[in-house]
């Protein structure tokens, strides 16, 4: 494929877009830090990377399973469902205690996951679709469950989400760990290898005998289940459980992120380093904007501007 | 994209959208399939409005029946853009930020007359969606990426219009704007009307035109398509400007219904179309797909959302779980049954 694009382009031309398809993000990161740093008053303080890095944590966590769905050559639009889901259900069981209620949320999200899966993989039911049907479907259910907002007051999830360790929050580091994780299973790990080959080709991979089902279910379960760890953490900062408005447009944010950070839609490839890259990028870029008092309607408007330059930098690298 | 590997010798595939009945003898059982494929809805459509005649008191009544087909009118216009798109393989999710738009732009121009309150959100929505095309069929960038992107953009226009949302244009009073919102001819809401001839003429556009055969054969097969002569690029780029157009003239609409540019409106609205229009029989691989199919699945799901609202004790959110199992289940059977005309 990049071999291709070097043939039809004059080389440097190929060569300055194949740069910019892979440092292109982290670019974008360091320019925003430089020009924040200088235009921006208390931009360099401790608190303020704080601030940035736990409102982003719960993005990057969500955009970690997209990024696994998207290298699948499929999309979940039900992310944000089933961080609302598990707001409900961390409400619903917290009298249990806290582990009892994570157990819970564990099982609602593996189930939703499991359904996305089975569409995909045993139906073959597009991807989009799929999900579509447990996008609406799961946050109808999370509004059963839990109809308005409720206040939680129980010192273990308070803790969860504002706690630290030497200066730095837990939520920061779940979503570092988990990130390396996410990393280390797609880089060194059979089923990281079986996940790529799936999204270069599903056909391919099925008559080399790959478990292609069986991959597929278990990639849009640890979608979800990360969906569902986001949700919670989202629900401890907040000390509340807010189904209606939790995780609204997060499939979004987190589609953003993982194709600002070099991860093609068209699948086969991974970029998690980048996927982290794309969503930090993001809450620069709007952080930037609203602290000049620039209001959130040219924060959406930057963002379109954004994907859209993110895609048509990468559009070398698809399958055509 | 299928998933079936089975040895069946495969006979050519019926992808014509007409009635498949030139094949004599082995061809029952796959004019079953495409019967139930395209009237599937329509059946079911019948049943619960039937059921929830017998059910309800207040079902079956002109004015509830009045109402919803005002409340339908509008999601029905978006969906039939939708259908345009979707035929083609393609999907658009700006749809609902163009609704808002749309209508926030005709509240604004209603105060200079009803010519630029209908042909300013026409021009502005119609620009985004020859840019998506544009974007989709020169740039060969993927449809759901772009749309998301415009979805944003126009979101974003809509608010940088209003104060951040905080402003809402009203519709002058008595004007004529209004009065193709409001008014009702015959006993049915303009707006029903207005929607009833749109789908008349899209069911003759895609079926009886030439621009409909090349949606038709690009959603079929793209480099066929394109190898026979069809104009692959621009016919891409008509279907995205078409569902622009439509998206915003919905939103024009509602706003003359409501006589206010409401900020708040179209989230979600893409989802709603893009249900209606699979509900209804199209295939979200493009090559096949029905007009009226849509405008059932738009029926369909608003029905739904009544009989839910009928039953008291229910809230809205389990309309949501209903129409999400429901979507399900639609996307089984269809896959269930195209893979079964495949394989006859």
């Amino acid at each position: 494929m990049a071999e291709a694009a070097l043939r039809t382009a004059p080389p440097d031309r190929a060569r300055l877009l194949q740069w910019l398809q892979t440092y292109g993000v982290y670019a974008g990161v360091a320019l925003l830090l430089v020009v924040n740093t200088v235009i921006t008053p208390h931009f360099l303080s401790a608190e303020n990377f704080r601030t940035q890095a736990v409102q982003v944590a719960p993005v990057v966590i969500v955009a970690l399973g997209m990024a696994l769905v998207i290298g699948t050559e499929g999309v979940d639009l039900s992310v944000g469902a089933v961080m609302a889901l598990a707001a409900s259900v961390t409400a619903l069981y917290l009298g249990y205690g806290l582990l009892p209620a994570l157990l819970a949320v564990a099982l609602f999200a593996a189930g939703v996951g499991f359904a996305n899966g089975a569409l995909v993989a045993f139906v073959g039911v597009q991807p989009i679709v799929a999900t579509l049907a447990l996008m609406v479907g799961g946050r109808g259910l999370a509004l059963v469950l839990l109809p308005q907002l409720e206040d939680l007051r129980n010192p273990q999830l308070a803790s969860l989400g504002s706690g630290d360790v030497l200066g730095v929050p837990y939520l920061i580091l779940i979503a570092a760990v988990l990130a390396l994780l996410v990393a280390f299973v797609v880089r060194r790990t059979t089923f990281g290898r079986q996940l790529l080959a799936i999204g270069d080709s599903r056909p391919a991979a099925e008559l080399a005998g790959l478990p292609v089902r069986r991959v597929l279910i278990v990639v849009y379960v640890v979608c979800a289940l990360l969906a569902a760890v986001a949700g919670v953490l989202a629900t401890a900062r907040l000390q509340a459980s807010d189904p209606t408005s939790l995780g609204n447009l997060m499939e979004l944010s987190a589609i953003t992120a993982v194709v600002v950070g070099g991860t093609p839609l068209t699948g086969g490839r991974v970029n998690i380093a980048g996927t982290v890259a794309g969503a930090v990028l993001i809450q620069l870029l709007t952080a930037t904007l609203i602290k000049h008092d620039l209001p959130p309607s040219w924060t959406q408007i930057a963002q379109a501007v954004v994907i859209v330059c993110a895609v048509y930098a990468a559009r070398g690298r698809g399958k055509r | 994209m299928t998933t079936t590997k089975t040895d069946a010798p495969v006979v050519a595939a019926s992808n014509e959208p007409t009635d498949a009945t030139e094949p004599a003898g082995s061809a029952r059982s796959e004019r079953l399939s495409a019967l139930v494929q395209q009237h599937g809805a329509l059946a079911v459509l019948v049943l619960v409005a039937l059921v929830a005649s017998f059910s309800f008191d207040s079902f079956a009544t002109v004015d509830n029946f009045t109402n919803m087909a005002t409340g339908s009118a509008f999601l029905a216009v978006v969906a039939l853009g939708m259908t345009f798109v979707i035929v083609t393989g393609g999907i658009d999710l700006s749809v609902g930020s163009l609704f808002a738009l749309g209508g926030v732009l005709a509240a604004w121009g209603s105060r200079h007359g009803t010519a630029v309150a209908l042909l300013l959100p026409l021009a502005v929505c119609g620009l985004i969606g020859v840019v998506n095309g544009l974007l989709v069929a020169r740039s060969r960038l993927a449809p759901f990426i772009v749309t998301l992107a415009a979805m944003l953009g126009a979101r974003g226009l809509m608010l940088a219009l209003t104060d951040e949302g905080a402003n809402t244009y009203l519709v002058a009073k008595d004007s004529l704007f209004a009065e193709l919102g409001q008014g009702s001819t015959l006993g049915l809401g303009n707006p029903v009307w207005i929607t009833l001839a749109l789908f008349a003429a899209g069911a003759l556009v895609l079926r009886r035109t030439r621009f409909g055969q090349h949606v038709y054969a690009v959603g079929g097969n793209e480099d066929a398509a394109a190898l026979m002569g069809a104009p692959v690029a621009r016919t891409k780029i008509l279907v995205y400007t078409l569902s622009g157009l439509l998206a915003g003239l919905a939103g024009a609409l509602n706003a003359a219904w409501l006589a206010s540019g409401v900020t708040i409106l179209g989230n979600g609205m893409e989802l709603d179309a893009i249900s209606a229009v699979v509900i209804g029989g199209t295939l979200l691989t493009g090559g096949l797909g029905y007009v009226s199919g849509s405008l059932v699945g738009v029926l369909l799901l608003k029905v739904i959302q009544n009989v839910i609202n009928q039953i008291g004790s229910l809230g809205s959110s389990y309309q949501l779980v209903v129409s999400g199992a429901f979507l399900a289940l639609v996307v089984i059977a269809q896959t269930w049954l195209g893979r079964r005309r495949r394989l006859m």
